[in-house]
């Protein structure tokens, strides 16, 4: 598949035009549904008139004028809302819920030309690793269908690696964007908390959300997130910080940086394919230039537990507002108001939302916060300043993404805890608010994709594109999925 | 922290969630594991650590982000009600409220 500036370069010779490009990312959408359950809403119509829109205006020759994105197709996580389209959050309490507003995140991107393809599925609500928790049915990972796509965002890591669209937009609280570009072998960024507004993103844990970018490669990540990124006044947990030429740092080469490792996130209860892939990264960086060091995270084992109390906490607080009145999924024949809030959130929500709003509802219950609650931010500071120091010695550290390849359907969907450990390497970035990235760094035995993570300072989004490109062109993965469009 | 089905059954009502017996059974000892998980950061000495309330950057916490309280358009009666599972009148319907 083309990349966004080598098709936006065809579109202006006349090459190839908006409605093409639509037809044929629509057309793999729908073709392989079946296969991969990929897209909950496919949007044909709107992306054909979109793209058709965008035709004209080429041909009325407005070229020089045409904003950055224009017909590049793009696929949307099905938690960000789009005016006209479903957002389900993988949800039936949600279920074909329309929204009246565009995500900010949305607004921009259209404003930049882009063609929206559909709405991708994802773990209800954005909880979970394997896709298994969504209420339409899991995502198949396009390298193995018997495997997980990983989550919660597999829907759109899936639709970029199968070749469906060149983007898509997903969330990231825990790893939800970076652990299943992991699992897929595609780009996948969660940008620094506060660099893109989380307005039409719906809420799950409010300190920890952020909206990210899944690519082939960096630079179209860098591309997407220089649209989307920046001070927006209906989040003010946006922060007042310009937003860099991501393009251009993505150009600059890696000699001289200083990469740190930690040895101990190398140690135990890593996958020893992926060891060995992220130690051949390790050298390719050294080759590459960067300066290996040794950096200490002594807090980072402590990450899942501070995690599961914080995510969980804010998503009992969240959730609260389903309760069948205002919009969404109602339970029939409740005579009473309380009842009808009961049955309708017993009804809507699956599961693991379910154990996850107890697990919250508990930590924060009155005789536990201290114990729970507030110990848990207070660990989260020590994290932070884990990075802090370890960001005095480097200028990015380097981790495995996730603990294995993709693992097959049902291996640990009976066993929370076992499933929550996949984000073991990814939620540190959430409760220390910094950005990571996912880059492809090599393909298992079995034929499944491995990533490497690189983790950044507050705002260095264009440090870490900087550093995946160099790393991409210098080892490009020669590898493709089994099912692609 | 042990934790019985009856606390589960307690957290299910604040919670506002009804569960099945089932549910209950499935869910006792699996947030019962959680919850021993979690209280493994007991062995962290925290006495003088300041919680990190909210995920703010310092550059997101010099923000100003209040504005003038100035009227501004909203959504509006009829499209707020549009998704509504029982609009009536202007208004969202809901079952009794006292029983």
């Amino acid at each position: 598949m083309s990349t966004i500036v080598e098709t936006i370069g065809k579109l202006m010779r006349g090459e190839t035009s908006a409605r093409a490009q639509a037809e044929t990312a629509v057309s793999a959408a729908e073709k392989l549904n079946d296969e991969l359950n990929a897209f909950l809403e496919i949007d044909r119509p709107g992306a054909l008139k979109r793209a058709a829109a965008t035709d004209q205006k080429i041909n009325a020759g407005e070229t020089p004028a045409l904003p950055r994105l224009s017909g590049i197709p793009i696929a949307i996580k099905d938690n960000i809302c789009v005016r006209g389209l479903q957002t389900s959050c993988g949800s039936r309490i949600l279920g074909p819920y329309k929204p009246p507003y565009n995500a900010t995140a949305i607004d921009r991107l259209l404003d930049a030309g882009v063609v929206i393809i559909g709405k991708t599925n994802c773990d209800e609500f954005a909880m979970g690793s394997s896709n298994e928790n969504s209420a339409f049915g899991p995502v198949k990972n396009p390298w193995d269908p018997s495997r997980v796509p990983g989550g919660s965002s597999g829907g759109s890591a899936a639709a970029v690696a199968a070749g469906i669209v060149p983007v898509a937009l997903g969330s990231d609280t825990g790893g939800s964007v970076r652990q299943p570009a992991s699992l897929c072998g595609v780009i996948g960024v969660k940008p620094t908390y506060g660099r893109v507004s989380r307005y039409g993103l719906v809420a799950f844990g409010s300190s920890l959300d952020q909206i990210g970018v899944f690519a082939q490669t960096a630079a179209d990540a860098a591309v997407v997130l220089q649209v989307i990124a920046g001070r927006d006044p209906h989040d003010a947990t946006t922060a007042d910080v310009p937003v860099p030429n991501y393009i251009g740092e993505t150009e600059k080469n890696v000699a001289g940086l200083r990469l740190g490792v930690s040895r101990t996130l190398l140690g135990e209860g890593l996958d020893s394919e992926v060891r060995a892939s992220v130690e051949k990264a390790i050298d390719a960086y050294r080759a590459l230039g960067a300066e290996i060091v040794d950096v200490d995270l002594p807090h980072a084992k402590y990450a899942i537990a501070v995690y599961y109390i914080i995510a969980t906490a804010e998503a009992s607080s969240n959730l609260a507002r389903y309760d069948g009145v205002r919009y969404g999924f109602r339970a029939e024949e409740a005579p009473a108001l309380r009842e009808m809030y009961r049955k309708t959130r017993d009804e809507g929500f699956g599961p693991e939302v379910k154990r996850r709003i107890m697990l919250g509802t508990y930590v924060l219950s009155a005789g536990y916060y201290d114990a729970y609650y507030l110990k848990a931010q207070q660990v989260r500071t020590l994290i932070k300043n884990d990075f802090a120091a370890a960001f005095a010695q480097c200028d990015a550290v380097l981790t495995p993404t996730a603990p294995s390849p993709a693992f097959r359907f049902g291996e640990k969907v009976d066993d929370p805890l076992a499933m929550y450990l996949n984000d073991i390497y990814t939620v540190t970035a959430n409760l220390a608010g910094i950005p990571g990235i996912s880059v492809p760094c090599g393909v298992s035995a079995d034929g499944l994709p491995i990533g490497l993570q690189l983790l950044g300072p507050y705002w260095s989004e264009g440090l870490l594109f900087r550093l995946a490109h160099a790393y991409q062109q210098a080892h490009p993965l020669n590898a493709q999925p089994k099912i692609h469009a | 922290m042990p934790i019985s089905e009856s606390d589960i059954e307690k957290i299910a009502q604040l919670a506002h969630l009804e569960i099945t017996d089932d549910e209950r059974r499935m869910f006792a000892p699996q947030i019962a594991e959680i919850v021993t998980y979690v209280e493994q950061l007991n062995e962290i000495d925290t006495g003088s650590v300041e919680p990190a309330l909210g995920g703010l950057t310092p550059a997101g916490e010099r923000t100003e982000s209040s504005r003038a309280d100035e009227v501004q358009p909203s959504l509006g009666q009829t499209v707020a009600l549009d998704q509504a599972p029982d609009a009536a009148a202007g208004h969202f319907r809901v079952p009794k409220v006292l029983a």
